[in-house]
């Protein structure tokens, strides 16, 4: 049952992604690889087109997948499947909160937490470079696209160097790769 | 009539800074204090920045975290179901259009190339991510985060240790922890 199979994987995503943004990135990734859902490939543009599209990964990913494996449904129960756990969750604390005024040891655990979550969002983002180097992230001579490798790195010194905003680093990448294209005249 | 009227203003405004804000949860529930706390008084600022702490603490997107803490507050349960659909539906309307367009528009040539391209930028910006907040745990100078950080990494990548396994075992990790910390004190 298609439906329950999105419903279940996305709830397990929405109750186990900590820290917000990219701490989802890992939990959709591992949903997508076990099931088939996306190609590598698929995988790597809905990320980027979370990246160019205002609302939070977690949430895009429910609705692209959604569409893609069981239509309009599937991407209503995705997205309620992924916000459920939030639900339930915040309201109580947000309950205990107001009632008590207590929050320390919560915040404690999740200082614990956040070094693995950056090892997480490494490993998912280790895929992602791969990918994005090696057509369908096969390893080889003539898989491997040099003028990737130089856009990366461009972009990572835009970024960590010049502090550029990151929508804006990736439409020139975007363009760099097409504007190596045309120079190449694979057009 | 006053409580339709506060809740149809609570969909506007979280539907707008959903629909037009980007750069994920943090930047969202900066701009959710300002237009709450700032502008409409409708929540003080001490509570506030506690909520911010329950909404980044708690599993999940922090986007929809924020509009559950803020809509309880508000209006209880109905301020949940309002704040929280304004908050998902514009993603959910801007993907749900793409997806229909993305296989058409993936078998041109040139938006294929783009997207190329922007898959080695966005590894980019995963990768600045990783060095931003990996050197700020560094920086800490907490041998035990180093290493819970270094042994998170070979598990998943080279052991495939499902991330859920990490996460709840890093979670026990911290609660020990602080459990530890309570008996030092007392």
């Amino acid at each position: 049952m298609i439906y329950l199979q999105l419903f279940l994987s996305f709830f397990k995503i929405g109750l186990f992604s900590f820290g917000g943004g990219y701490a989802a990135l890992p939990l959709i990734q591992n949903e997508v690889m076990t099931y088939h859902w996306l190609t590598s490939n698929e995988f790597t543009d809905l990320i980027t087109i979370s990246q160019m599209t205002p609302g939070p990964i977690a949430i895009n990913a429910a609705t692209f997948i959604g569409v893609k494996v069981a239509g309009f449904m599937g991407a209503v129960v995705a997205t309620i499947g992924n916000i459920l756990p939030s639900c339930i969750i915040v309201t109580c604390i947000s309950y205990l909160y107001l009632k008590y005024r207590k929050l320390d040891t919560f915040q404690k655990i999740l200082k614990t937490l956040r070094p693995a979550v950056v090892a997480l969002i490494a490993t998912a983002g280790l895929s992602i470079m791969i990918n994005s180097f090696f057509s369908n992230g096969i390893f080889g001579v003539s898989t491997f696209h040099m003028q990737a490798v130089v856009i990366f790195g461009i972009s990572l010194f835009l970024l960590l160097k010049k502090k550029m905003n990151p929508i804006l680093v990736m439409v020139l990448s975007g363009f760099l790769n097409v504007g190596y294209m045309f120079l190449t005249g694979m057009f | 009539m006053k409580e339709n009227k506060i809740l149809f203003k609570l969909f506007i405004s979280t539907f707008y800074l959903s629909a037009f804000t980007f750069g994920g949860g943090y930047v969202i529930i900066t701009l959710m204090k300002k237009k709450f706390v700032d502008e409409y008084h409708w929540i003080d600022e001490n509570e506030m920045l506690d909520l911010v702490a329950i909404a980044q603490s708690s599993p999940g997107p922090i986007a929809v975290n924020g509009a559950i803490v803020v809509g309880y507050k508000i209006a209880g349960i109905k301020g949940i179901i309002v704040s929280v659909l304004a908050t998902i539906l514009p993603p959910f309307i801007i993907i749900s259009l793409i997806s229909i367009c993305y296989s058409i528009f993936r078998e041109n040539i040139i938006v294929a190339a783009m997207l190329e391209g922007m898959q080695a930028g966005v590894g980019a910006v995963i990768a600045s991510i990783v060095y931003e907040m990996g050197s700020g745990i560094v920086k800490e100078k907490r041998v035990d985060h180093v290493f819970i950080m270094i042994i998170s990494f070979i598990l998943n990548y080279i052991f495939s240790v499902n991330v859920i396994f990490i996460i709840i075992g890093c979670g026990l990790i911290g609660y020990f922890e602080t459990v530890l910390e309570r008996k030092k004190i007392s």
